[in-house]
């Protein structure tokens, strides 16, 4: 025992026990470390999972908002359907997952059992259709056409259908009061996509996968308004999904109602009167092109001159917004998108252009004010107006000799614009402009006008037109000019010619270019909802205002009222005194002028109405109509595509939209009591808080209410001695 | 040798001074070792309770259940413990033929129709009113003590300063005999503490290197023949493959470890407080009672909780070292060198697998989970740990 140490120990066995110590507390400092970085460094990312873990949302929908007219008519709404649903985590807890209770169900709902199954299970990637691809918290409908009494034995026998429950659900729904379709000016809901569910679903208000979002119209601008926010439920659940507790809960929050300044009524009979007038143009001749007018499409707008808010806005063709209702129709889909339809979805006031014709003149005539002209001056309104080899012909040679800017504008005297025009353009130096900046003074005034871009009215989607000026002729060229050049031939077709010519000099602000512009042909393109843009600050002196449909958001409950207020848009750059002469030149229009033979007997002492007519020509078709008119409370336009002149087209629709808006009798009599809106609607809809809503009654509108018996013979007479080149 | 010690044959003591007195068996007692074994069992009972009261299908509505049970085996235990310190592990030496001969006998009424497999490891006998019985735990101490008793005999009694080669391989024939049984089973989770036991007890003895270094190839070795072999059965398997890669099928093998690691992970610094972890109370873990019972402390008592138990079973290895580094005699020395191996691998493995570190293996967390047979087993290692200190010969 020599070797035995105090503690009776030999070295080697003393060393092991202290090996034997390090080696313990290096795992338990192993242990610690690794406890650390899961907890303290990586703690919120697993925290984060444990919550994905345990809590399961369940969303209620919110009702969406209605779409009401100015009076509170409702134009879009909901329709309560009954919906049965199945509660999946209910049928699982039963013996054998819930098949005789589905089975039963089926027996109700005159349904096969395997549909009812099919439509309740799981999507994956191993199942077909039909299959459920929500929350399997989320209670499953089976059917959304349950009858009353459906819902009824359902309920009533609660016992035999656990985990089963019909209720009434809001499905949307156009009302179309008054026949007023007010189609592409709703828009449509559409299913929500993959995309738009994950990209929401960490917000607020997430989507459900049955839910429908605004595609075009007010539905889209104001669906967020309109939506509402859906209410979630979150449920903590154990590891088999059972609900083991209510987390916190966000309860459905109904969307807004939007209120907008159309009238349903107006809306009907503005609707019905364009339908009227190119079923009318389509009975016409056309001596151009030797075939009656096709008049394929068109527009009409009836807007408040003072605020910019749109009373009526119809566009031709149409189709019925309740197409989308349930999901729309592969075959409707084809339908509403084809050539053959000519495209109804679109919203032709605000999405089809075309030159504007003599309807621009006003703009033409602020330019030449601008330009320094002056007002009584005496311009030379000739038959013809030459330039070089080329003759610029006034409507059918017509000369009234020298006239004043009024005059010109009244009798839309074409060759007093071109002189003017051409002059202004040989000032800025012509075809090789002086140094330093021309002064462009008739480009530069249709932008002042708002030209060239949207108006920014609260529908999606609004085309901006086009002003043909310097800088668009130099983009133009460059996107084109190879075509052009590999197309053009000297001495070939007029195709061909014309391309040769614009690769050469298409770059350029050709002196005819100029001269075509003055009189709104050529490339010049407005949107219908411009026109009365510029034409409603023609009527309340000078200010444009941006259209707007929407007038106010009330909440569900009716408690917030939200109200969208006139926006000014621009002011425009003419006198008063320059105003005023063309106030004056354009009620002569509706007198004298070129839309007289349309407004005879009418009461214009009582209510004075300004009008513009114009007629612009589109290679290779029949011209398109305009009708600008104002009094002093709405702004009317119309258009209609190869449809003829704008005063032979539209001015009995426009004349008969008037008569109804301030009871204009057959006799020329006003009737206050039969004016549908003789001032604009200023107060909102009420609606109570329990959501309803206090609308008046609407009825059809009857078109022969309104009809002025005209006498054909003095029509033609007044249309010949007027010219009715527009 | 005296079997006991001094002071329970000094005369004319009242019962109190006996226990009070300087040289007692109560003052002598190692209280960090017994107060920390205390403490972690006191806290096991806590985490016992929240991971148990809301799984009805196991409590049979009473949700004290597991608490009350885990409570009385607590109880159990220290009495083993005391009733180990009363007899002495000197005593008890001379019983150890007679204990080894019985673990080995029980293990093998496991691997008759008596035995009862739970989690693919056929571990367990059924004694009827609820109550089984996992004899691999006691066999963890009959081996500690039996290779114990060969090898420090001749060194203890003074004829070597080392055991030579035959009574080391005498002793590992001793231990091979259950551990083969154990593989048997299969308990794999066993047989590597086993193993563990094995190498601590060959390492304090003072056999040669040469025994250490080569029992340590022999289980490598051993490891990658029963990987080559497809000795091993699919379950197992599948837990080594999701060890390896736990984003391996999240819903199956993958399941535990990975709702173990949320549970843990989701504790943070503090916790979410006892009995408010979503994942305790959603029951997402398994097994989390027993073998996963430390991801309730990582859930519910966070960083702070947590750590405290790695500090207490800290504590407990560390006076187990001072005991085994103390006593003057080889017997005692290895004893403590066994049981230190046993725990501190033990719970290694057992916090490792939650942890994500270790590959998962069914074994408890020494007196923090929810099981008798484990229960009993660690306290009557205690109580050996304490009967080393009272009676190791005072050489001061």
């Amino acid at each position: 025992m020599t070797n035995i140490p105090a503690t009776g120990r030999t070295p080697r066995v003393q060393i092991r026990l202290i090996v034997i110590q390090i080696l313990v507390f290096s795992l338990l400092l192993t242990l610690g470390g690794r406890l650390w970085y899961l907890q303290v460094r990586n703690g919120q990312e697993y925290t984060d999972e444990a919550k994905n873990n345990h809590v399961q949302q369940v969303v209620q929908p919110a009702v969406r908002g209605a779409i009401l007219d100015a009076r509170g008519v409702p134009l879009a709404d909901n329709e309560t359907r009954l919906v049965v649903t199945a509660s999946r985590t209910e049928l699982l807890k039963m013996k054998d997952d819930g098949k005789a209770v589905l089975t039963r169900l089926a027996g109700v709902l005159k349904l096969k059992p395997q549909d009812v199954i099919e439509k309740i299970r799981l999507c994956d990637a191993k199942t077909p259709k039909p299959c459920w691809n929500g929350s399997p918290y989320q209670p499953i409908p089976v059917t959304d056409e349950a009858t009353t009494q459906q819902a009824l034995q359902i309920r009533e026998r609660s016992e035999d259908f656990p985990g089963i429950s019909a209720d009434p659900t809001a499905v949307r729904r156009y009302t179309s009061p008054g026949k007023a379709n007010t189609s592409q000016v709703l828009g449509y809901l559409s299913p929500v996509t993959d995309g738009e569910i994950n990209k929401a679903k960490d917000t607020a208000s997430p989507y459900l996968r049955s839910d429908q979002v605004g595609r075009s119209g007010l539905e889209r601008t104001y669906d967020k308004e309109l939506r509402g926010q859906a209410g979630v439920t979150r449920y903590e659940v154990d590891n088999l999904g059972r609900v083991i507790g209510e987390a916190d809960s966000d309860k459905a929050k109904a969307g807004s109602n939007v209120v907008t300044s159309i009238d349903a009524r107006v809306q009907a009979l503005t609707e019905y009167e364009l339908d009227f007038a190119m079923k009318e143009a389509r009975k016409q001749y056309d001596k151009l092109t030797g075939m009656n007018y096709k008049a394929d499409s068109g527009a009409a707008i009836v807007m408040e001159a003072k605020t910019g808010r749109i009373v009526a806005m119809a566009s031709a063709p149409t189709y019925d917004p309740n197409a989308w209702v349930g999901g729309i129709s592969a075959k409707d889909y084809a339908n509403l998108t084809s050539k053959n339809s000519n495209y109804p979805l679109l919203n032709r006031a605000i999405q089809g252009q075309s030159a504007p014709g003599s309807t621009f003149k006003v703009v033409s005539t602020a330019a030449a004010v601008e330009a320094g002209y002056e007002w009584d001056g005496g311009y030379p309104c000739t038959s013809s107006y030459s330039v070089g080899n080329q003759v610029f012909k006034n409507f059918e040679g017509e000369n009234f000799g020298p006239i004043s800017l009024g005059r010109a504008l009244e009798v839309s005297c074409d060759t007093v614009f071109y002189g003017l025009a051409d002059g202004q353009w040989k000032k800025d130096g012509g075809i090789n402009p002086k140094k330093g900046q021309p002064k462009d003074y008739f480009y530069k005034a249709a932008h002042q006008f708002g030209l060239g871009k949207e108006t920014g009215i609260d529908l999606p989607n609004e085309v901006t037109g086009r002003v043909p000026d310097r800088q668009w002729k130099q983009r133009f060229w460059k996107a084109n000019k190879d075509i052009w050049c590999q197309q053009g031939k000297k001495n070939g077709t007029y195709v061909e010619q014309i391309a040769y010519e614009n690769c050469l000099e298409g770059n350029q602000l050709r002196e005819g270019d100029s001269i075509n512009y003055s009189i709104g042909q050529g490339d010049t393109l407005v949107t219908p909802v411009q026109e009365a843009m510029i034409y409603g600050a023609l009527a309340n002196g000078g200010t444009e205002y941006v259209p707007t449909i929407g007038k106010a958001i009330v909440s569900a409950d009716g408690k917030s009222v939200q109200e969208i207020k006139p926006q000014v848009k621009a002011k425009l750059p003419v006198s008063k005194a320059t105003l005023k002469g063309m106030d004056k030149a354009l009620a002569g229009v509706v007198t004298s002028g070129t839309a007289a033979w349309k407004f005879q007997g009418w009461p214009q002492d009582k209510i004075e109405l300004h009008a513009k007519t114009g007629t612009a020509e589109v290679y290779g078709k029949q011209t398109t109509s305009w009708l600008a008119t104002y009094s002093k409370d709405y702004t009317v336009i119309m258009t209609i595509s190869q449809a003829g002149t704008g005063s032979g087209a539209s001015g009995e629709a426009i004349r008969n939209i008037y008569s109804s808006l301030y009871g204009v009798q057959s006799d020329g009599s006003v009737n206050n009591k039969k004016a549908l809106l003789p001032t604009p609607q200023k107060s909102l809809p009420k609606i109570a808080t329990d959501g309803s809503i206090d609308s008046p009654k609407i009825t059809d509108y009857d078109p022969n209410s309104q009809k002025v018996p005209l006498k054909k013979t003095g029509d033609q007479q007044l249309a010949v001695r007027v010219g009715r080149r527009d | 040798m005296a079997g006991f010690s001094v002071s329970r044959y000094a005369p004319e003591r009242g019962a109190w001074s006996k226990l009070t007195a300087r040289d007692s068996v109560v003052r002598r007692l190692d209280w960090p070792l017994l107060l920390s074994a205390l403490a972690l069992s006191g806290i096991g009972s806590a985490l016992v309770l929240s991971a148990t009261r809301g799984r009805t299908s196991l409590t049979h509505g009473d949700q004290y259940y597991f608490l009350l049970r885990h409570v009385m085996n607590t109880g159990i235990g220290v009495a083993l413990m005391i009733g180990t310190i009363w007899l002495g592990h000197r005593t008890l030496r001379g019983a150890i033929p007679i204990l080894y001969g019985l673990s080995v006998l029980l293990i093998l009424a496991v691997l008759s129709p008596l035995g009862q497999t739970v989690n693919g490891a056929h571990a367990w006998i059924v004694i009827g009113g609820g109550f089984s019985l996992q004899p691999s735990e006691f066999t963890k101490i009959t081996i500690i003590l039996g290779m114990a008793m060969i090898l420090a005999s001749r060194v203890d009694a003074g004829d070597q300063d080392h055991p030579d080669h035959r009574t080391v391989a005498k002793s590992l024939g001793l231990a091979a005999i259950p551990i083969v049984i154990v593989m048997g089973m299969p308990d794999l989770g066993s047989v590597m503490v086993m193993a563990i036991i094995v190498l601590g007890v060959l390492l304090a003895s003072g056999a040669s290197n040469r025994w250490v270094l080569g029992l340590l190839s022999t289980g490598v070795a051993g490891a990658v023949a029963i990987w080559q072999l497809g000795l091993l059965d699919d379950y197992q398997i599948a837990r080594f493959a999701a060890f390896a890669n736990p984003a391996l099928d999240p819903a199956g093998v993958g399941y535990n470890t990975n709702q173990a690691r949320i549970a843990i992970g989701s504790g943070g610094l503090t916790g979410t407080g006892l009995f408010h972890g979503s994942q305790t109370t959603g029951q997402f873990v398994p097994e989390q009672q027993t073998d996963f019972v430390f991801t309730v402390a990582g859930e519910e008592l966070g960083f702070v909780g947590a750590g405290l138990i790695l500090v207490l079973l800290g504590i407990v290895l560390w006076r187990a070292c001072r005991i085994a580094r103390e006593t003057t005699e080889l017997y005692g020395t290895i004893v403590a060198a066994g049981i230190i191996a046993w725990f501190a691998f033990q719970a290694f493995e057992n916090i490792g697998m939650t942890l994500g570190i270790m590959p998962v293996a069914g074994l408890p967390l020494p007196f923090v989970s929810y099981g008798g047979s484990s229960m009993f087993a660690v306290w009557v290692a205690i109580g050996l740990l304490q009967s080393i200190r009272v009676q190791r010969p005072m050489t001061a």
